[in-house]
């Protein structure tokens, strides 16, 4: 029942507790519960609104910033990982296999802000070595949605 | 000037579910649950095989039986999925749509005078196939008592010395019932008797909710021999646009199959049956997600049907309910039509699939759980008002 409930909150966190037991043909309580449960269990870390903030006219700017650190002693990626992320504007933070350590996504109002951030900030930690700043120029799929949808195709009628 | 018209064709009715579909599409605000196709596009993989076909240049025909690959990947999957064990040389046609191998499975087996058997409600094609085929059609009455199930009772009853063919349409569009193994067997023994052939018409057989899953009739012993399993990928793999299908059955009838089909059509189209492969290939899990999101919309259903207090016997397979309209004192079409016109929710009247689907109608949860939610909505305020009409009579 788990893996079912969070296949359909995961598309639509608005879902009712009532609509997701007349879907699975459960009970509505046990499912209460088990969102409860997975919610006390950290399973649910969250309930989400994916914007647009494109079709706003709120000035936004998202970049991508790859990062190189040193890793520190007994503490690893995770000390810096964790000085990193604690910024509000920090999206997400990935540690990264490849040619760099961490990924950083920044989610800032303007260009000059995150370029504030990167300068001031992330640079002048001790542990990073070396930034590459990514701006994204266009969402075209985010959380599984396609941002645009094509609305070009047509439905013919049998 | 002479007629030009063949009277056996002018004779024909249109299907009933296009006349009604013509008014709906005038109509910008209203929902449809009429439409029997899924909601969902072409998994992407599969379209990127087509895709990637074309720009192979894999642009000529096949060889008129379809593709020796698709036609393996089709007998691995019958086998892995129905234990039906079909040799893909000999034993299988490609066709355009399961429609076609319909009409060329009726067409390679029936000579002026046979009686073919056709259980009713069922798909608007079998009946014209069967007429443009020369055949007799000889219908049997599904009844709403049964789960409209066929019994090895009503197959004996509608048996006469003319009898050659039947044709068994499970998972059912339109009623949405299925044929478990017992049912089968009962009919296969009668079917074994009199030496009658079957059409075995399972084009929804991927979209089953029970646990036991679909059961072709074929795979009962003695059966394979005496039986044409047509499928396709329209339903499962939500491909109808594709236009491809398959028949499999004894290689004396399939090579009489492949004849008509050369002349008529050649081969069926060629980026398709590049897809298809994919689709049999890796599609398994695309089809579980779907089947378990129809699932989710079936329950939904119900549960409405249940709340309004439309009665209605619990569907197993494809993705029709047909409740039972008997209470409200009209007919299929005159419900359907009120329905479209004052509350702008378009559903299928049970009579276009025969004439015992009067009282019921056809729906469709092959549509968002928005556009059920919405559209049910409709239907118990129309139903409200219907009940008070006739209280206040």
């Amino acid at each position: 029942m788990r893996e079912k409930i969070l296949q359909i909150i995961e598309k639509n966190s608005r879902v009712g507790v009532d609509e997701i037991a007349i879907r699975l043909g459960e009970d509505e309580i046990a499912v209460a519960n088990e969102i409860k449960a997975m919610e006390d269990e950290g399973i649910i870390c969250g309930y989400h609104t994916l914007i647009d903030w494109e079709k706003t006219n709120i000035e936004t700017v998202s970049a991508l910033i790859e990062v190189t650190v040193t890793p520190q002693r007994g503490q690893g990626f995770d000390k810096v990982a964790e000085r990193i992320y604690n910024y509000p504007e920090v999206n997400a933070v990935y540690l990264i296999s490849g040619g760099y350590d961490l990924l950083i996504n920044l989610e800032g109002k303007t260009l000059k802000e995150v370029a504030k951030f990167v300068s001031d900030k992330l640079s002048t930690m001790d542990s990073v070595l070396s930034t590459a700043t990514h701006f994204v120029l266009k969402k075209y799929k985010d959380h599984g949605t396609i941002i645009q949808p094509a609305d070009d195709r047509e439905k013919i009628m049998p | 000037m002479r007629d030009p018209l063949s009277k056996r064709t002018v004779a024909l009715k249109p299907s009933g579910i296009r006349k009604f579909f013509d008014v709906v599409n005038d109509m910008p605000d209203a929902i449809s649950l009429g439409v029997g196709e899924p909601d969902f596009d072409t998994p992407w993989h599969i379209r990127d095989e087509g895709i990637y076909s074309l720009e192979k240049g894999r642009t000529f025909y096949t060889s008129n039986s379809g593709l020796m690959e698709l036609r393996r990947e089709i007998c691995n999957y019958l086998n892995r999925k129905y234990e039906l064990k079909y040799d893909p040389k000999s034993q299988v046609i490609i066709t355009v749509g399961g429609s076609e191998a319909i009409d060329i499975a009726l067409r390679a087996m029936i000579d002026e005078g046979d009686e073919v058997i056709i259980p009713q409600p069922s798909y608007v094609s079998y009946e014209p196939c069967a007429i443009l085929a020369n055949a007799t059609p000889v219908i049997i009455n599904l009844k709403n008592e049964n789960d409209f199930r066929l019994t090895a009772k009503e197959l004996e009853d509608a048996i006469t010395d003319k009898t050659k063919l039947v044709i068994l349409p499970f998972p059912n569009n339109p009623t949405g019932a299925i044929m478990e193994k017992e049912d089968l067997e009962a009919i296969a023994k009668v079917i074994i008797d009199h030496d009658l052939y079957v059409l075995s018409d399972e084009i929804y057989s991927e979209l089953t909710y029970n646990e036991k899953g679909h059961i072709s009739i074929a795979s009962i012993p003695g059966m394979l021999e005496r039986t044409i399993v047509i499928n396709g990928f329209s339903k499962g793999f939500a491909m109808t646009g594709w236009r491809l299908g398959y028949a499999c059955g004894p290689k004396l009838i399939i090579e009489q199959m492949t004849k008509i089909h050369q002349f008529a059509i050649m081969c069926a189209p060629t980026t398709s049956q590049y897809a298809a492969i994919e689709a049999l290939r890796h599609g398994d899990s695309d089809v579980a997600e779907m089947c378990e999101s129809y699932n989710q919309r079936r329950r939904y259903l119900m549960h409405t049907f249940d709340k309004i207090g439309l009665p209605c016997f619990e569907p197993f397979g494809a993705f029709y309910a047909f409740p039972c309209i008997k209470e409200f004192g009209m007919s299929s079409d005159e419900f359907a039509l009120r329905l479209l016109e004052e509350e702008k929710v378009a559903v299928v009247p049970g009579t276009a699939f025969g004439d015992s689907g009067e009282g019921f109608l056809r729906i469709s949860y092959a549509y968002s759980i928005e556009s059920l939610k919405e559209a049910l909505g409709r239907i118990e305020k129309f139903v409200e008002k219907l009940r008070e009409e006739k209280n206040n009579r």
